[in-house]
Order: C-alpha cells, then structure tokens, then sequence
C-alpha cells in the first residue's frame, strides 16, 4: 500500500513537474504546479509531516499559487513566443540535463543503504505539537527573525505595488 | 505493506530538482522562471523531511517551514517586481529585459 501510494503520487508529481517546465502558456503551468505541490503534501503525509501538508496545501497551493494566478491574468500573459536556439543548445541541453540527473541518483543511491525504508506511522513526531513545541523552544530566533523577514516583504510589495503620486 | 527505499524519496527530489533547473534555464516568461524557482524549493523541502523521517528528529520540518515562509515572503516580492517591470517596459520575456547589460 505504501509503495503504491508513492508511486502513484510520485508520478503525478513528475508528470506534472515535466508540464510545468514544457507548457508555454504560463496559466497552464501555474495549473500543473498546482498539481505538484498537491502531491508533495501527500508524500509528506506518508512521512509523517501532517503539520508540513496542511501547510504545503494552505501557503503554497493556496496563497502562493493564488497570487501567481493573480498576477497572470492581471498582465494578461500570453502564451510565450518561441525563439530559436543555436543548434549546440538544442543538441546538448537535455543530454547533459539527463546526466546530471542520473550521476545524482546513482550517488543518492549508492550513499543510502537500501535498508533505510519507509513506511506510515513510523515517524509520529511532526504533529502541529511537536513542530510548535520546537519552533517556540530551540527555533525561536529564527522565528523572530522571519517575523521580521515577512514585515520587510510586506513594506517592500507595498512600497513595489503602489501608484506613483505625481 | 512493502516499505518504500528513502532513496526513492531522495531521487524523487533530485528529480523534481533538476525539473525546475531545467524550467529555470530553458524558459523565456519571467513568471515560468519564477515558477521554477517555486518547484526547486518544493523539492528541497521534500528532502528536508525525508531527512526528518531518516533521523527520527522534527528539525527538518523547522527548516521545511521556514523554506515556506521565505518562500511566500519572496513571491510576495517577486510578483510585485514583475508587475513593475510589466508596467515600465510591457514585457514579460527576460530576453528583453536586459538594460543592466549595456
């Protein structure tokens, strides 16, 4: 069951990965990334990080995904014009992609014995406790200062966003 | 119930990973790019708590949710840049926004 699960949602989430990168409408890919962190909120169920998927769903396929929606259609962005390459781009590109690619998961799976697995409920320490007990306790500079980091953000977009006066 | 290898987990990430590296490089619409971004965060998060659940420790999902944070904060910013650019130059290919070159 549990390899099912990740299959199954591994595969929507590469899928969906893929149409991001390869649609050249921008609301398409918006759409299919959507779809991405979807099934990342999953996965991270089956991790045990129920706190981080309610999360992944509400701030990213929620606000974050919403205001790229937002932005989208308020430019009215259009489907994005091709343009040639040189030949050696087109040639080399998605090769060496691949091989990056592979070199990364032959050494992920050469460092990360096989024993190693995973299965739901064998981490039952993600609960919004358990994360709350640890953000308010060892983490709470950095929750300070991410406070801080998001009132810099809001002043940034307004001072960005706003009408000039003149 | 046949357990799933943490690897396929971790390959996963690299797979999502190099999927947004590719959109970053390959994509010519400023808000693809900045989509990208978006999905290599998603799969650094992935790894965060993959290592979260290797080490039996919540630590990585601090880090995941801090990512989040960052991550808001910066398409807070990120969009309202686009709209300015949008609005000063009627473009949205990075191609032609090259002014800081010359």
């Amino acid at each position: 069951m549990d390899i099912f699960l990740f299959l199954l949602f591994a595969i929507i989430a590469v899928v969906a990965a893929i149409n991001v990168v390869v649609q050249t409408h921008p609301i398409s890919s918006a759409v299919s990334l959507i779809g991405v962190m979807g099934s990342l909120a999953v996965l991270y169920l089956l991790l045990g990080a129920e706190f981080l998927a309610a999360a992944q769903v509400i701030v990213y396929a929620g606000a974050i995904m919403v205001l790229f929606v937002f932005v989208i259609m308020l430019l009215n962005a259009g489907a994005e014009a091709k343009r040639g390459r040189s030949l050696m781009v087109q040639l080399l590109g998605v090769p060496l992609l691949v091989a990056l690619l592979g070199l990364l998961a032959y050494f992920v799976q050469r460092l990360f014995p096989q024993g190693v697995t995973v299965h739901f409920g064998g981490f039952t320490g993600g609960t919004a406790e358990a994360v709350g007990r640890a953000l308010f306790t060892s983490y709470v500079l950095p929750f300070e200062v991410t406070s801080l980091l998001i009132l810099i953000a809001i002043i940034g977009a307004i001072v960005l966003a706003r009408k000039e006066l003149d | 119930m046949t357990e799933v290898p943490i690897s396929w987990y971790l390959t996963l990430s690299a797979i999502l990973f190099a999927l947004g590296v590719a959109g970053f490089l390959f994509r010519r619409s400023i808000i693809t790019v900045f989509m990208s971004i978006e999905l290599m965060l998603n799969a650094v998060n992935l790894s965060f708590i993959t290592f979260s659940y290797q080490f039996k420790q919540v630590n990585g999902h601090l880090f995941a949710f801090f990512v989040m944070v960052v991550a808001a904060a910066e398409a807070a910013v990120g969009l309202a840049i686009i709209l300015n650019i949008f609005k000063n130059r009627a473009t949205l290919n990075i191609d032609e926004i090259d002014s800081m070159k010359n």
